[in-house]
């Protein structure tokens, strides 16, 4: 009885807390999963999932023992009293029409969006020193965060996670459309996961591969979510995730095919050693109509079937911990062969979709439209836009125009903060109901200010960007949904809290704008006209002068009192 | 001991009453091309440094002169000076004028071109497009797609750029012209555009870059189409873009450009009816237009002239004649070759007749290619035109695909959008070019003459001011207000000036219906017969102009010497205005308006006056300019072709109007011609 026993708290000993067989249960966990998803244009969506969930206080100091959680993070959070971050960086655009709706979209540049907690004094100054340890975390310009492309949405962005209360004056919002993605990024990324990229679905990870694609998108999510069923206490939620999109035309040369080799340049050995949970999901739902169409190699262990995105769909599952997936071979390299390729891209049209442009032409006025697309064939939904413009486009608010079919369309939910010069952006938020199978345009026009000659880019004349508006709805399902186990479920469908069954919550933003404004010539002719204008300036009224007037001389008067005081002498 | 006295000095006292004409004068003669227009200019499109510093120089002229002119001895030493100099003066500018325009072909003025923009100057492609074949074989399926639908195969062109991976949409519109286009057999249009974007991988549409190829049923540029949809194959495997690349074939050549371009910047301009656009990418950088109509070509040609005498950037030109030397490919502009040996004679005057050519195509204001549309949006564009003449060696479709690949390959690389180089040139060849700064004072002297006849008409007027011996005080000049200018006579003739100006401007096209039914023509021809007979009509003005005028109390020249005053300087200012965004038009109407203008007076030899004054009226210039372009591209013609050429010229300056917005016709309506009247009546005062 004592010798297992001792053997038992050796066992421990040795392997510390990390050991599964620990005497005490684990109080961090990790799942890793990465979802394939065939797009309706033909394309190869890929989207890795790393969750760590941590069931412990982090705001309460004094935690110091970290194990799968990043301790960069961590301390983060306790020192500035985050409520919930959220950080995305991606290149590339993400095609609603084309692509359908995303598991979770980014806006092109970096964002970043957090929650303070209620007990935070100066949410301005915590902002700023946050962005700015952020961005030597991440290596990306995140210290070009300030007061300018800071706005505090009031309706848009709502916690994700447990949250008390919901005023939004905790709330700070940026998105930096120029930021550029690039293996620098990537890096510290994949450090903060439990395994590197050395083992587990991360090999997949290669920047070589994943900088080879039509859109790049990693993210950090952290909030805290309920321990249990009860919700009692609170565990803090880590979500690492990178989506990629594969371009099957260039790299199938035509073919739609594609196996996790010649997308990644890698294959699956293992999982995580660290993970509780490793799957791989692969979209068959085209399969399951009455004719197979496509073919996944190897066969799946099991298959899983849900309404994701308002559809219902089937995945074939890969269990990574389960010895049998690798049975065949010693790695796992997925292969999907399509039997028939049907072009469907055009009916395939998502509920909601969005698209912005600047209309007008000159370097005095312009127009900024956002076209809203509802192609649902009945069902009427809201929108919540939000729109962020910089200063120096002066707008005119009195030409805001939404119409829809031909009418107009009022909004029943308007906030809008006007911009300050140099100080702080337009900020414009409204909640608009879009008929069923309706476009609707939302227009307003704005004026190009000058700016001061110190305050143009190096590169002025590549224009100024406007940062996507952002889109919130609740979209409709097509079928019902049942609700399901929150923890149970796939990490993909559990980005956004499910309100009810009947519609699901989409976030779409729209492509960013570039506007060029009137910019002076900054080369070496316009210091010379400048140096000539001042010059000439100066030399004017001297001359003038001096040309104008004649001189002669003249008798010097004296005044009584003088001659008076002569003619005594 | 010396003490400045500017407020007792009498001659002060006189000029504060009555300095502001002579301020006006000065300025008007010294800042003429340099009016504070180009400040905005120089905002939004470059001039150089040495038009700038020579604004300057003249600028700090200006106190030297009003020196001159505000202190009285000075003054009437001044005005004795003019008077006796000015028609020395007046030749001498003149000649100077015309003089230096032609000498802008020469090799002081011209200067070999060269790119700027440094994200398209080092960088070293090799291009490897291969796909000739495969446009001849696109081109052959278009033709027959084409014969068999009757108009542009939509559904074929769909069909084939997403087969080729690109995102396609398709645009329909339709637009009635105000009256018949006749050249081009056309009233009610409605056609459909198609294109395809080329989305750039890790981008996000904020950039694009545009091939456009138009296809009517004259010209079906059936190899253009098919070569862009072989570039557009190949470009879609590449991975190097960073800019989106749109591929546009337009029907109905200009008119599906500028419904296109209207659609895609969401603003109505000319009234034309189209359907959104659903897709864009964002803001267009530059654009290609390619027009081929063989299956091979022995030259290609370039336009630069866009809609208004507008042009694209220097650097996209010097890209195109950078990869005509990489590719040894023969190019023309104008359609005429570069002069082999540049420092010759031979070599100058070829070049002078390109550059001639270039300046009757730069003052007509319409666009010679669809690239011509894209400019009014800030687009950089040129139109790319294959010639096949008989010519032994040609070349294939690879050749110039490649050219394109490679121009398209460099503007990917741009940064920033094209301005490091000029926006304001002229060309006697492609590898040469004439900078703003140097041709400017061309028509600076020329506009000289005006502001020195006005000169020399003030001081007529005010010849009491001025006689040696007169010793007139202050006070007494300054109670009597009989000298100087009666502006109440003038206001009769300016405003029945302007009124046919209107008439003539607005007319034509509104009364067309009214002709036609009342005369045996059409409604082209009601149009441009109304317009011929407006105009003539106006030539009896000074007939009902004189009713209306009572007769002046002041010395017998005084009416028309102030009228005349008048309409120089109005002259001067519209040549100043047009000449500072079309060098070309400016000069062309200075050159030919300015002498006659100089010289009109109702005395002497009134009919020689009458004759010269109708031969440079703005109708006689353009028909002038017909025969003399038709003369240098050495094909002249006939006096019969020539008016008929000419009618055909008038409606389609008055459809370029309504349709792009061109505006050469309301400038010549509502400007030049009343100015022009404002002179024969001059010539006929009573």
């Amino acid at each position: 009885m004592a010798a297992p026993l001792v053997l038992h708290l050796l066992l421990a000993l040795l392997l510390g807390s990390g050991g599964r067989s620990g005497a005490e249960p684990e109080r961090d966990s990790l799942r890793e999963e990465l979802v394939l998803t065939p797009l309706p244009s033909g394309d190869v969506s890929a989207t890795f999932q790393f969750r760590t969930r941590w069931d412990s206080e982090l705001q309460l100091e004094g935690v110091s023992h970290y194990r799968l959680f990043p301790k960069v993070l961590g301390q983060l959070i306790s020192k500035y009293s985050v409520q919930e971050l959220h950080l995305s960086l991606t290149q590339g655009f993400w095609r609603t029409r084309f692509w359908g709706q995303p598991f979770l979209q980014a806006p092109a540049g970096a964002e970043l969006w957090v929650w303070f907690q209620d007990s935070v004094v100066d949410v301005d100054k915590s902002w700023k020193e946050l962005s700015n340890i952020l961005s030597g975390i991440f290596c990306a310009s995140l210290n070009f965060i300030d007061s300018t492309n800071t706005v505090t949405p009031t309706a848009s962005f709502k916690p994700l996670g447990l949250a008390n209360g919901t005023n939004h004056h905790f709330l700070r919002y940026a998105v930096l459309p120029r930021e550029v993605v690039c293996t620098e990024n990537l890096t510290p990324w994949k450090k903060l996961l439990p395994c590197s990229s050395k083992a587990g679905l991360s090999v997949l990870l290669k920047a070589e591969r994943l900088f080879h694609t039509s859109y790049h998108s990693q993210a950090v999510h952290i909030r805290p979510v309920c321990r249990d069923a009860h919700c009692v206490s609170v565990s803090w939620e880590l979500r690492q995730t990178l989506t990629v999109v594969f371009d099957a035309f260039t790299t199938g040369q035509g073919k739609k095919d594609w196996s996790l080799f010649r997308m990644f340049s890698r294959t699956i050995t293992e999982a995580c050693p660290l993970a509780s949970q490793s799957h791989i999901y692969v979209d068959i739902s085209r399969n399951s109509q009455e004719n197979e169409t496509l073919e996944v190699s190897p066969p799946p262990t099991s298959t899983y079937q849900a309404v994701v995105l308002g559809d219902r769909r089937t995945y074939a599952v890969y269990d990574l911990l389960n010895p049998a997936t690798f049975s065949g071979s010693r790695s796992l390299n997925l292969q999907l062969r399509w039997k028939q390729f049907q072009d469907i891209g055009s009916q395939l049209v998502p509920f909601l979709h969005a698209q912005r442009y600047v209309s007008g032409y000159g370097l005095q006025k312009g127009e900024l439209s956002t076209v809203l697309h509802n192609t649902h064939p009945y069902r009427a939904f809201p929108v919540l836009l939000l729109e962020t413009v910089p200063w120096y486009l002066r707008l005119y608010v009195h030409t805001l125009a939404i119409t829809t079919k031909g009418k107009e369309n009022k909004p029943s939910y308007i906030h809008y903060q006007p911009a300050q010069d140099r100080l702080r952006p337009h900020l414009l938020e409204m909640l608009i109901q879009l008929p069923a199978n309706s476009v609707t345009k939302v227009s307003i026009q704005f004026e190009r200010a000058l700016l001061k000659w110190t305050e143009y880019t190096p590169d002025p004349n590549h224009g100024f960007y406007v940062s996507p508006s952002v889109l919130s709805a609740l979209v409709p399902n097509l079928v019902g949904a049942k609700p399901a186990n929150w923890e149970e479920s796939p990490l993909f469908s559990t980005m956004f809290p499910v309100s009810d069954s009947s519609s699901y919550f989409v976030r779409l933003y729209t492509e960013p704008l570039l506007v060029n404004l009137p910019t002076p010539d900054f080369s070496m002719p316009y210091n010379v006209i400048c140096l000539t204008c001042t010059v000439v300036a100066v030399c004017y009224g001297s001359f003038y002068n001096l040309l104008t007037r004649t001189f002669h001389l003249e008798e010097p008067k004296r005044s009584r009192l003088v001659r008076i005081a002569v003619k005594n002498k | 001991m010396y003490v400045g006295n500017y407020g007792k000095d009498p001659g002060l006292g006189r000029a504060g009453v009555r300095s502001w004409p002579y301020h006006l004068l000065v300025l008007c003669v010294l800042l003429n091309p340099f009016t504070p227009l180009s400040l905005t200019f120089l905002k939004m499109r470059r001039m150089d440094l040495i038009s700038f510093q020579r604004c300057h120089v003249l600028c700090s002229l200006y106190p030297l002169a009003m020196g001159l002119l505000l202190d009285s001895h000075r003054r009437r030493a001044l005005a004795r000076l003019l008077l006796r100099l000015n028609t020395p003066l007046c030749v001498v500018s003149y000649v100077a004028g015309v003089v230096w325009f032609l000498a802008l072909a020469f090799s002081p003025l011209t200067q070999n071109t060269y790119i700027s923009e440094n994200a398209m100057g080092s960088t070293m492609v090799e291009e490897q497009f291969e796909g000739g074949e495969h446009a001849l074989s696109y081109a052959r399926d278009f033709i027959a797609q084409r014969r068999k639908t009757g108009n542009l195969p939509v559904a074929w062109l769909e069909r084939t750029m997403r087969s080729v991976g690109l995102e396609v949409y398709s645009q329909s519109f339709s637009r009635t012209l105000p009256f018949p286009d006749e050249t081009h057999e056309r009233y009610m249009v409605s056609g459909t555009n198609v294109y395809g974007i080329l989305r750039a991988p890790r981008a996000a549409s904020t950039e694009s870059l545009v091939l456009i190829v138009p296809s009517s049923p004259g010209t079906l540029n059936a190899q253009a189409v098919g070569l862009l949809l072989s570039l557009a194959a190949y470009f879609r495997s590449q991975i190097y873009w960073a800019k989106d690349i749109i591929f546009l074939v337009t029907e109905h050549d200009l008119l599906g450009t500028e419904a296109w371009l209207e659609a895609y910047h969401d603003v109505n301009i000319t009234g034309m009816q189209s359907s959104a656009l659903r897709g864009r990418a964002g803001a267009i950088q530059a654009a290609v237009a390619l027009e081929l109509n063989s299956d091979v070509v022995t030259s290609l040609d370039v336009a630069v002239e866009g809609l208004n005498g507008q042009l694209p950037n220097l650097d996209l030109l010097n890209l195109f004649h950078a990869f005509c030397q990489k590719e040894a490919l023969l190019c023309t502009l104008q359609g005429k070759l570069q002069h082999s040996d540049w420092a010759s004679l031979g070599g100058s005057l070829h070049g002078l007749q390109t550059l001639m050519l270039m300046v009757l195509r730069q003052a007509s204001g319409r666009p010679h290619g669809p690239h011509g549309l894209f400019l009014r949006y800030h687009v950089e564009a040129i139109t790319l035109r294959g010639i096949n003449s008989f010519r032994q060696y040609k070349y294939d479709m690879t050749a110039v695909g490649k050219t394109l690949e490679g121009m398209f390959r460099k503007l990917n690389n741009l940064l920033e959008r094209l301005h490091q180089s000029y926006f304001f040139y002229l060309l006697p060849s492609l590898s040469r070019f004439v900078s703003i700064g140097l041709y400017m004072p061309a028509i600076g002297f020329l506009l000289f003459i005006p502001g020195l006849k006005a000169l020399e008409l003030w001081v007529k007027l005010n010849k009491v001011d001025f006689s040696p011996e007169e010793q007139l005080g202050p006070l007494q000049l300054v109670g009597q207000d009989v000298r100087g200018v009666a502006l109440t006579p003038l206001v009769a003739p300016v405003l029945i000036s302007q009124a046919t100006g209107l008439a003539l401007y607005l007319l034509p096209v509104m009364g067309q219906h009214v002709a036609a039914q009342h005369f045996p023509v059409a409604e082209a021809e009601a149009v441009v017969l109304t317009l011929l007979a407006i105009y003539v009509a106006g030539l009896a003005l000074p007939h009902s102009t004189h009713r209306v005028v009572s007769s002046t109390p002041r010395g017998p020249d005084s009416g028309w010497m102030a009228l005349k005053l008048l309409a120089l300087l109005y002259l001067a200012l519209q040549l100043g205005c047009i000449s500072l965004f079309n060098f070309s038009l400016g000069f062309l109407l200075a050159v030919t308006m300015v002498p006659a203008a100089a010289l009109t007076q109702p005395s002497g030899p009134r009919l020689l006056y009458a004759v010269l004054l109708v031969l440079v009226s703005p109708g006689a210039t353009l028909l002038g300019s017909l025969f003399l372009w038709r003369e240098l591209q050495e094909a002249p013609l006939t006096l019969a072709e020539g008016w008929q050429l000419f009618l055909g010229a008038l409606a389609q300056g008055v459809l370029d109007h309504h349709l792009y917005g061109a505006l050469l016709f309301p400038l010549l309506s509502l400007g030049l011609y009343p100015c022009w009247l404002l002179f024969w009546n001059v010539l006929f005062w009573k």
